[in-house]
């Protein structure tokens, strides 16, 4: 059995997909048991997978017995499997936190509601563990189809949302797909390890170059990087609470890690796609600050921490881009601490919104009395958004702020220290608010139902262990998640 | 070495405090209890360790490791333990001072008060006893979380304002120090404060400006140095208490207590010297002195004006520490502690006289010296030891700062003391003789404030009066003081009055 857990990381939630709007019809309770089992197994499996390649190495698994390069193989080294955890992990509280918000929806609602989830949660697992670009592609599709239905379901503004994201999203895509098709067109394979392989014969072709700018900007546009970012924030404001939760803690950073993946593991950032690296550099320098100025203009919470989020994916593709080790591992510790208090944050605002229908920052006074544990949960991670120590936040902008010494490149220090001073600016607008300002009348005290207020304290909680406990982290799983023997030439 | 969890206790008893005092808001009671007793507890468990550090032994323990090499670590050295006798033995008296007041004008949120407090107090004995830079950053931006909720007490427009401008010097201060802090662990990594500094031929000059100039920005704000003072007299709309245990005890001294750690524990006086540095920070330091007090001077708010003349006092301080004489430093190390003392002591009596007349307009003071002469009495020993009147101990830590600006051959550095010594008397003496010899009668006729509130401020003018005949008293803070230059500058002895011990 466990030979298999490769393919079970995949098969298990989709699996699960069909068979819970089945059960749905007949108990809802059971259909969500079995949705959460299923992801509680991913998380066994992606702890296990993870234990086995920290002592024997990655993990090759064929996929049906095919060989490889001529069938699909999945590729599990710590960076996978780490990933594969962390989006297991996010989508279990979302799942339990759907519970109450589905409540009163039909049976066969439910049903497609969870299975739309799980099958997102395919999608994003599938495109962590694939050693296949095309089987990355199709999964990359899963996901986005599973994204846009699931995004369709907040309401009459989410459909035209979704629509947008829709049509971006399938741009992408086929973005992604052109890139693919020329890599394939040169070298004949689809596999990554053959495509390393290849990479001689690879990077003297001209059209190598137009590959990896159609895989760059693909995922680039998937990952939400400034200036291709315009579909996240309408999406990220009008999903229902769980499905924000869940996206905005993993999915445009399971599109970085395809990029990271792609230019920096597979074409070994040699020729145009340390070229791509490069560009991405500067995009990533001014979508940093771009994204915490765009939030700092807004009164609406959900679109503040969209364009969060903007600003947010972009330092982790600087820490990615500036290449030195500390700086790619303050990325990868801020892939992990992000999602966390990501997730949380929009966990706690949509309890909010879900609660008293407030979602403005002039309607929050009083919320510090109204709500307080989910206001709570929602302070820790904001500081921990903001970089005070000893929370999460903090350990990610050392190793950010210490690998842009090391590169020597006082821009990406400047912009990492303006962000988080933006940054402070527009989360502590809210706690001032929602803890300081009197309200006129006395709101009486109506906390969020458990399985709602269980997930984001778990998360805070998480926010403040990860931060403490780091070193565990960085030591024993990021270090051998580096990208090794790569380096790419930076100006 | 000696390995003690006493220093994490001490930083550990005030949070189980401040979590206690939130569960049992609701028997007022039950909850300043809890407050006396962390307040208490902290200050046995700092005094329990001086035995040790005046014997010579370090106490250092390292906790969990945050980061490669670089641990959560607490070590109790002869200058921390200083700084952690000063702040928690002052949270004592300050406890029994701010119930009466808190209870006096009814406050409301004293819960959240008295918690806050206990977790400031936590946050100061942290930077204490921080071993490293990280430690004490740690410590010192909880410090600032923890006061904030006190200085926008009163939920009004110009508290919100006042919090906003606090924030934002303190926590833009700790970027910088931020910056400065990741750099020092990427020049020398692993780095604990070690006496006489560790970044001797460590970096490039242009490198060490820029993380002088960060460093200095980062604590500049709470040393309220000039121009970065702005927002401690925005502060004085806290709570009384808290404007004299934080804003004139806890808060400020952590800077200036962070002025001296990066002066010489982390960059060392020599490297400053090679740079040029210490006369840009001692002219900034002597400027601040001299334009706070005139500043003082035009404020006819009680608190405003004290809060100028707390920015001109902790430039003493820092001026001290960048002399780089002995005396100089002792001078400095030990005016924390004597400004410590007095400027409480003021600030405890401009809380009673706001609590009886509800104003704090100097003018309106008239006559009020004789109704209320305890609080005045204090308030004159006070105001004349800031001046450094011999026989307080304002004079004893002058004296040092004065004879070091000679050993280190700037003497004009002592002119400005002494033109400073005349200006504090020139923004004091006014309202000691409006108080005592003013026409009076004119409002209620008033008198002294509750026991709870005058007794704390007779007890720290004593203790003012008494710090300044026998240096010495109780726990040795004079010898602590001169034991930490004796580290820094290897083959000092303690002077008093110039001469030998």
């Amino acid at each position: 059995m466990t030979a298999h857990v490769p393919a079970l990381l995949v098969v298990l939630p989709l699996l699960a997909a069909v068979l819970v709007p089945l059960l749905a019809l007949r108990s809802v309770p059971l259909a969500q048991l079995i949705a959460m089992l299923s992801v509680g197994g991913v998380i066994l499996g992606a702890g296990l997978a993870l234990r086995r390649v920290l002592i024997h190495g990655t993990w090759h698994y064929a996929l049906g017995g095919w060989a490889p390069p001529w069938g699909i193989e999945y590729v599990i080294d710590p960076l996978a499997a780490g990933m594969a955890l962390l989006i297991s992990s996010m989508a279990l509280p979302a799942l339990l936190y759907a519970g109450p918000v589905v409540a009163a929806w039909s049976a066969g609602q439910v049903g497609a509601f969870y299975s739309l989830f799980l099958l997102l949660v395919t999608g994003l697992l599938g495109m962590v563990v694939t050693g296949d670009v095309f089987n990355l592609y199709v999964f990359l599709e899963i996901s986005s189809l599973a994204a846009y239905a699931l995004l369709a379901t907040g309401g009459i503004r989410a459909v035209v949302a979704t629509f947008r994201y829709l049509l971006i999203g399938t741009i992408a895509a086929t973005f992604y797909l052109l890139g693919v098709g020329y890599l394939y067109a040169i070298t004949g394979t689809l596999n990554m390890a053959d495509l390393t392989a290849q990479l001689a014969t690879l990077h003297t072709s001209s059209a190598f170059v137009v590959a990896v700018a159609f895989l760059a900007i693909g995922l680039a546009i998937k990952a939400a990087l400034f200036p291709l970012h315009a579909w996240l924030p309408d999406v990220y404001t009008y999903a229902p609470a769980p499905v924000s939760g869940f996206i905005a803690a993993v999915m445009a950073k399971v599109s970085v890690y395809a990029l990271l993946r792609l230019l920096v593991f597979v074409l070994r950032a040699e020729g145009a796609a340390g070229q791509a690296l490069l560009l991405l550099h500067w995009a990533a320098v001014v979508a940093v600050l771009a994204g915490a100025l765009l939030a700092l203009a807004q009164q609406d919470l959900r679109r503040m921490l969209a364009y969060s989020s903007v600003g947010q994916m972009a330092t982790i593709v600087l820490g990615i881009t500036l290449g030195t080790p500390a700086a790619l591992l303050g990325a990868l510790l801020h892939m992990l601490n992000h999602a966390v208090m990501k997730g949380c944050l929009f966990l706690a605002l949509g309890g909010v919104q879900w609660r008293t229908g407030q979602v403005q920052l002039a309607d929050f006074v009083g919320m510090g009395q109204r709500m307080p544990l989910t206001m709570a949960a929602f302070g820790v991670a904001a500081a921990s958004m903001i970089g005070l120590p000893p929370t999460a936040g903090f350990f990610s902008k050392w190793y950010l702020l210490t690998g842009a010494l090391e590169a020597q490149d006082w821009l990406a220090v400047l912009v990492l220290v303006g962000s988080s001073v933006l940054s402070l600016i527009y989360f502590f607008r809210v706690l001032e608010v929602a803890y300081f300002r009197q309200p006129g009348v006395q709101a009486l005290q109506r906390e969020l139902p458990w399985r709602m207020l269980t997930p984001m304290v778990v998360l805070a909680t998480l926010v403040v262990l990860l931060g403490v406990w780091n070193q565990v982290i960085v030591t024993q799983v990021l270090q051998y998640a580096l990208p090794h023997g790569v380096a790419w030439p930076r100006t | 070495m000696v390995m003690t969890h006493r220093p994490l206790l001490a930083i550990l008893l005030p949070l189980c405090a401040a979590g206690l005092i939130l569960c049992t808001g609701r028997r007022p009671n039950l909850r300043d209890t809890w407050t006396f007793l962390a307040a208490g507890g902290q200050c046995a468990l700092v005094l329990s360790l001086v035995p040790a550090v005046v014997a010579g032994q370090v106490v250092d323990t390292a906790y969990v490791e945050l980061l490669p090499g670089l641990a959560l670590q607490l070590r109790a050295d002869p200058f921390g333990l200083l700084f952690a006798l000063l702040a928690s033995g002052l949270w004592c008296l300050t406890s029994l001072y701010a119930v009466g007041y808190m209870r006096a004008g009814q406050y409301p949120r004293q819960t959240g008060y008295f918690a806050c407090v206990a977790v400031a107090l936590s946050a100061t004995l942290g930077v204490a006893f921080a071993a490293n830079l990280l430690t004490f950053f740690v410590f010192y931006e909880l410090l600032t979380l923890a006061t904030y909720p006190l200085v926008v007490h009163r939920r009004d427009a110009e508290a919100l304002a006042a919090g906003r401008k606090y924030l934002a010097y303190t926590l833009g201060a700790g970027q910088c120090l931020l910056l400065a802090l990741v750099w020092l662990q990427h020049l020398v990594p692993g780095a604990t404060f070690q006496p006489g500094g560790v970044l001797a031929g460590k970096a490039a000059p242009g490198v060490l400006v820029a993380l002088c100039l960060l460093g200095f920005l980062g604590v500049g704000v709470k040393a309220a140095l000039m121009p970065l003072h702005g927002w401690l007299p925005a502060a004085m709309v806290a709570p009384t208490p808290v404007s004299a245990l934080l804003h004139a005890v806890a808060v400020v001294k952590a800077g200036t207590f962070g002025c001296i750690r990066l002066l010489h524990y982390v960059f060392g006086l020599d490297v400053l010297q090679a740079l040029g540095a210490d006369m840009v920070l001692a002219s900034v330091a002597g400027a601040t002195i001299l334009l706070a007090s005139v500043r003082a001077l035009g404020e006819s708010h009680l608190k405003r004006r004290l809060a100028y003349s707390t920015v001109s006092h902790l430039a003493y301080i820092v001026l001290g520490a960048v002399l780089g004489s002995p005396a100089a430093l002792a001078g400095a190390m030990f005016h924390m502690v004597a400004h410590g003392c007095m400027k409480i002591t003021l600030f405890f009596c401009a809380g009673a006289i706001d609590i009886q007349i509800h104003r704090l307009d100097i003018a309106t003071f008239a006559g009020l010296g004789r109704q209320m002469p305890i609080t005045f009495g204090a308030l004159t020993l006070g105001a004349l030891g800031l001046a450094g009147t011999p026989l307080c101990v304002g004079f004893i830590s002058k004296w040092q700062l004065g004879l070091g600006a000679l050993q280190a051959g700037h003497a004009v550095f002592l002119g400005i003391l002494v033109l400073s010594g005349l200006l504090n008397l020139a923004y004091f003496l006014p309202i000691l003789l409006t108080a005592f010899f003013g026409p009076g009668g004119s409002g209620a006729p008033s008198r002294e404030a509750r026991a709870l509130m005058w007794m704390p401020l007779a007890l720290t003018a004593v203790l003012s009066v008494v710090l300044g005949i026998a240096p010495n008293a109780g726990p040795g803070l004079y010898h602590l003081a001169w034991q930490a230059v004796g580290q820094i500058m290897p083959g000092t002895a303690p002077m008093l009055l110039g001469g030998a011990p």
